[in-house]
């Protein structure tokens, strides 16, 4: 690679195996943006945190190469990288206090005295722990290691800062309050953030870009919206949020737009996004709450739907229908006076779009 | 009802007891184990139980630490052991603590064949009332025959002599014996060792002729170490059990010679632990195991003088090998030109003041 | 604060039946509470029995002394009255009363316990109590005269001073002994001379060689539990039985083993010759001495090390160095303030276990020690097998458990107790 680019860190076909006999990772292309806060998504086991490995020195690529501003960093051990990193279990020093493991990084990089206290002090403040710098992390909540993490990670001024799951020890109140927390920062200081999760709404809050992860492969690299508005593949539209699928054959193609057989000789009206020829399998995406229950009549996709059940959920009503000979057919029904209360056993007509009902490729 | 269980099986308890102990009568026999142990099993026991067939002896080879573990029985007032077999000296301090009980030797033991009552028999052996005389051994001393050169060491003044034999010796790290022999070649009249060794200026004499050969003394423990080290090279002269250098010489043919002159007779001896449960049967062995004949069978299966004078004659040959074993035994009138008796007297008195003299000179 | 809790105390918490909260809570309590106590009764009740009881008993001999003053139970009383300082020994009738007690211990056998327990404070006693009780029971006035023709000694002032002075019911000539201490003739405690003190200098030895010990198995242990704690577990787990197997081999055989190893003629002396490194004639001396000693014991407790500390370093996560590695730390500085510090519960469990079972330890220097290799505890096995002295090896004992309890107290002064993890 020689031409040079704006990107802090680059992977360049990077492959990873362990065993030799099967890869982890199998072909992984990435730019980073600097500042940018970028997500890796996926299902455990898919090498998300195995690239993050990588990047942090901890795993060696069997082939492929990083960069980190434009340098090789293949051959640079980890604590040459100047990376920050927070780990999963938050890997504080059990045997420090919070202001000693704060200072730590500072201490290895031989500041003065006065300048490692100023900036844990800062650090402190920066995460609101300022009354806790004599405490030991067994002393503290996870919320409060959480944010210890976090300020340790950051308090060296690194390029860029890696997240491996940070937040999946804490309970989901206090998971999301640390989301925010971590967005904040990270606006206020402009790092750069790689971000492991296998939490989709936590990738969704956060990010910038979101990476996602499957058997090895990155299956869609794109902003949150892109990804939950125009995913490519049926895995990526089934893994973000709530989706309907429903199986089919392609009986024509027309452009933009192609003509799907879901079967009893019903036929749907589908953006052409990830398909083969006509004839062939594709899967029909469909997000629930795209799905409307009194469709106009230049609605292309109107079809009788049976309610099966009814969930109340406050904000809004979930309704699992019978639908061209789906039973687990989902919609989102807004909870607004507008709407006719709906019973079980009632047949409704439903209907949809062809822009929100995405052919994709056959989920496997 | 839970009375009445207890009692049952407190009575069925009993009843197996009983059952187990009529069956067959145990009587438990305290010997050094090894060669010497399986010697008085063909010798002694062997015949006996032929006699006595409903009496088992069962053999315990704690002799070593004998006298602390017989002791702990009788303070702890749980007695298992019959018959014991100890040393001279342990004999004494057993009879002293009242261990063991005093025997009439006349009324208890056969007499000679020629009708010599047993006292007379025995003579100077009976060096205590308690004990029961069974064999002389001598610690005596062996020397590699192919690293002394031409002339193999004939004195104990060749043990002291540096310089026409240099190498290492094995002596016990105890004072017996040891300060006897450094007397004797420091030129102190045989008949008159003890008389100096009695005073703090003998005891200085003798140390301070074992300074000389200090450096190159390996002190051992156990009698099964200086038959290794000679075998092994590692000494070139060192004392021990004449019993144990017969058979590394005539069973393992190893090139060892035997250093007669003066070597120090020893007694080993039974004792009757006061308050057997099996007394009558003990004395009835020890009759029979402690006549002419018997005595003079042991030394068929080790090199070991019979304690009787009358058996002395009958002495035969090696049951395997098939030596003559009268020129093996300390006894022989070759062997003993010059020996040593232990002053029992003395050592009575002197063992702890010495041994602490002893040790203190090791240590410094 | 606490005042105004104290104002507030008054108004005492009640149940709903006006029982007082605490006495409730108490009664709720106890019941659990007996359960339990009921439950490690067993446990409790035998390790009195076997741990308490002996050790108590044990160390209960380093002061006992009823021997003499039961045997010569006419005898002591009137020696009260008998004046030590003088050199004259005591007068017809404490003689008198010395030959109704040699005989009655003639018929029982009980002479010789004393007189041996007297030898140990003056050689001499055991052969003159021996002699003394065969002839006792025949003996005629005038008693005095009579006894001094048994043996003179009887006419020596400084047996009687001894006999005085060892009468009581408890003593503290064990204690003396075992601190090189003893009584010169006229009854004054002095200091032996350094030629004739040896506990002192076997304790001091003891411990010395003990910690050499100790830290020669942590700085074996430590990379030994470090690559058993980091490899997967199946290969770890051989390589813990490899650690083991010493455990399961008789102490004897590995001691022999080291003897065929270390010898002048041994494997290792050989191998050094036949590379030339050393000449025939200048094979090292690494048995029958302190090496030998230090050598064996360092290979017969590794395993003690190495199981507390492999404990205690399987449970450090290794994201614990990846963290300092990424916060910029070096591998030597991340180990050393990170690794290292986490792992202090397991080196101290792991040394004061070798510690203490080295101070303890009495047959493999036995057999290997030599000269220079004998440690206290081989003359403790000594005096309790061979001479039959328990009180003096109760007193040894008793010395050496208290300076082990000292160094244990220090430990957790320097240390802490808590930060102990035995595994």
């Amino acid at each position: 690679m020689t031409e040079t680019s704006n990107a802090i860190v680059r992977f360049v076909d990077v492959q990873k195996s362990y065993d030799g006999e099967s890869l982890v990772v199998k072909k992984f292309n990435l730019d980073m943006e600097k500042g940018e806060f970028l997500t890796m998504l996926g299902p455990s086991g898919s090498g998300k945190t195995t690239c993050l490995m990588m990047l942090a020195g901890f795993e060696p690529a069997t082939h492929g190469e990083i960069y980190l501003n434009d340098q090789p960093i293949n051959n640079v051990p980890p604590h040459k990288r100047g990376i920050g990193m927070v780990f999963q279990n938050y890997a504080l020093f059990p045997h420090m206090t919070v202001a000693e493991n704060l200072a730590f990084p500072l201490e290895v990089r031989k500041m003065s005295k006065s300048e490692v206290e100023q900036r844990v002090q800062r650090a402190l403040d920066m995460v609101q722990l300022g009354e806790f710098s004599s405490r030991r992390p067994a002393q503290l909540s996870g919320g409060q290691q959480q944010r210890v993490a976090v300020a340790r990670a950051l308090v060296f001024d690194p390029d860029v800062v890696l997240m491996d799951e940070p937040l999946g020890a804490l309970d989901k109140n206090l998971r999301e309050q640390m989301q925010y927390e971590i967005k904040h920062i990270h606006e206020r200081l402009g790092v750069t953030v790689l971000y492991v999760t296998h939490d989709q709404s936590e990738a969704l809050t956060m990010s910038n870009r979101i990476a996602v992860f499957d058997d090895g492969v990155v299956q869609q690299l794109a902003p949150p919206t892109v990804l939950y508005e125009e995913p490519e593949n049926a895995f990526v539209a089934n893994f973000i949020g709530e989706n309907n699928v429903i199986g089919g054959k392609i009986t024509r193609i027309d452009g933009q737009s192609c003509q799907v057989d879901v079967g009893e000789s019903r036929e749907v009206q589908a953006l052409a996004v990830n398909i083969g020829g006509v004839g062939e399998s594709t899967t029909l995406s469909l997000r629930p709450e795209r799905v409307s229950l009194d469709p106009g009549d230049d609605c292309p996709n109107v079809f009788e739907g049976k309610v099966e059940e009814l969930i109340y959920l406050g904000d809004h009503i979930r309704t699992r229908m019978h639908v061209c000979g789906h039973d687990g057919f989902i919609v989102k029904i807004p909870n607004s006076s507008s709407h006719a209360q709906l019973h079980e056993g009632a047949v409704v007509k439903v209907g949809w779009t062809m822009e929100d009902c995405r052919a994709l490729d056959v989920l496997n | 009802m839970n009375k009445l269980y207890i009692q049952t099986l407190l009575a069925s308890a009993v009843a197996t007891a009983t059952v187990s102990t009529a069956a067959a009568k145990d009587l438990v026999f305290v010997s050094w184990g090894g060669a010497y142990t399986a010697s008085q099993q063909k010798a002694y026991h062997e015949p006996w139980m032929a006699m006595n067939p409903d009496i088992k002896i069962v053999n315990d080879d704690s002799g070593g630490g004998a006298l602390a573990k017989l002791r702990a029985m009788q303070e702890a007032g749980n007695l298992t052991w019959d018959l014991v077999d100890m040393t001279a000296a342990s004999a004494i301090v057993a009879c002293d603590e009242g261990l063991v009980m005093e025997v009439d030797h006349d009324a208890l033991l056969a007499p000679a064949p020629d009708g010599t009552p047993a006292s007379e028999d025995f003579g100077d052996m009976i060096v205590s009332p308690c004990f029961i005389p069974q064999i002389v051994y001598s610690t005596t001393i062996g020397y590699r025959t192919d690293m002394v050169g031409d002339t193999p060491p004939t004195t104990i003044n060749d043990f002291f002599d540096l310089e026409k034999y240099p190498g290492k010796r094995a002596l016990e790290k105890l004072p017996l014996n040891n300060l006897e022999w450094a007397l004797l070649a420091d030129g102190v009249a045989p008949d008159q060792v003890y008389e100096v060794l009695d005073t703090d200026e003998g005891v200085e004499r003798a140390l301070a002729k074992l300074d000389t050969i200090k450096d190159q003394v390996v002190w051992w423990e156990k009698g099964a170490q200086t038959p290794q080290l000679l075998a092994d090279g590692e000494v070139v002269m060192g004392s021990t059990y004449n019993g144990r250098l017969f058979s590394v010489i005539e069973e393992e043919k190893q090139p060892i010679g035997m250093l007669w002159d003066w070597q120090v007779f020893d007694l080993d001896g039974w004792v009757v632990p006061v308050g057997g449960k099996n007394e009558a049967d003990v004395l009835e062995y020890l009759k029979f195991a402690t006549d002419t004949q018997r005595l003079a069978d042991q030394a068929k299966y080790i090199s070991y003088g019979p304690a009787r004078a009358s058996s002395a004659p009958m002495v035969g040959k090696h049951a395997e090998l098939g030596i003559d074993m009268g020129p093996h035994m300390p006894t022989d009138p070759n062997n003993a030109k010059n020996t040593l008796l232990y002053n029992y007297e003395f050592w009575a008195d002197n063992t702890d003041d010495l041994n602490e003299k002893f040790q203190a000179w090791l240590a410094q | 604060m606490s005042a105004t809790v104290e104002s507030v105390a008054p108004e005492q918490m009640v149940t709903a039946d006006g029982t007082p909260l605490k006495v409730s809570l108490a009664r709720a309590r106890r019941r659990a509470r007996n359960r339990a106590l009921l439950l490690v009764a067993p446990l409790f009740l035998f390790i009195f029995i076997t741990f308490f009881i002996p050790i108590f008993s044990m160390l209960f001999r380093s002061v006992e002394n009823e021997l003499v003053g039961d045997t010569l139970h006419r005898t002591v009383p009137l020696l009260q009255n008998w004046d030590e300082s003088g050199d004259t020994i005591p007068g017809e009738e404490v003689f008198a009363a010395l030959q109704q007690d040699f005989a009655e211990a003639q018929k029982t056998k009980s002479a010789g316990r004393p007189g041996r327990r007297l030898n140990y404070e003056k050689p001499g006693f055991s052969s003159l109590f021996r002699k003394t009780a065969r002839k006792a029971q025949k003996l005629e006035p005038p008693y005095r005269e009579a006894f001094i023709k048994i043996s003179k000694d009887w006419g020596d002032v400084e047996y009687w001073r001894v006999l005085k002075r060892e009468s009581g019911k408890y003593t503290k000539s064990y204690y003396l002994s075992a601190l090189d201490f003893s009584y010169d003739s006229e009854g004054n405690v002095v200091k032996n001379p350094g030629k004739e003190s040896i506990y002192i200098k076997l304790f001091w030895r003891t411990l010395w060689m003990s910690m050499l010990i100790t830290v020669l198995c942590l700085v074996l242990a430590y990379p030994i539990s470090y690559l058993l704690s980091t490899l997967p577990a199946r290969t770890s787990n051989l390589l813990l039985i490899l650690v083991l197997l010493p455990f399961w081999t008789s102490l004897l055989v590995r001691t022999s083993a080291w003897i065929a190893i270390l010898q002048q003629e041994g494997v290792i002396n050989d191998f050094l010759v036949f590379l030339g490194f050393l000449s025939d004639d200048g094979r090292l001396a690494m048995i029958h001495n302190q090496v030998g000693t230090i050598v064996a014991m360092v290979h017969v407790l590794l395993p003690f090390m190495v199981l507390p500390l492999y404990s205690v370093m399987k449970t450090i996560p290794p994201s614990y160095l990846r963290a300092a590695r990424s916060l910029g730390a070096n591998p030597f500085t991340a180990f050393v303030r990170v690794y290292v510090p986490n792992t202090v519960a397991g080196i101290g469990a792991g040394g004061i276990l070798v510690f203490i079972i080295a101070i303890g330890y009495y047959i493999t220097p036995a057999l290997v020690g030599g000269q220079s290799g004998t440690l206290i505890s081989n003359l403790i096995a000594y005096h309790l097998e061979t001479s039959l002295n328990w009180g003096l090896a109760a007193a040894l004992g008793a010395i050496l458990l208290g300076g082990v309890l000292a160094l244990y107290l220090l430990y957790d002064k320097i240390v802490g107790i808590d930060n102990m993890k035995l595994g």
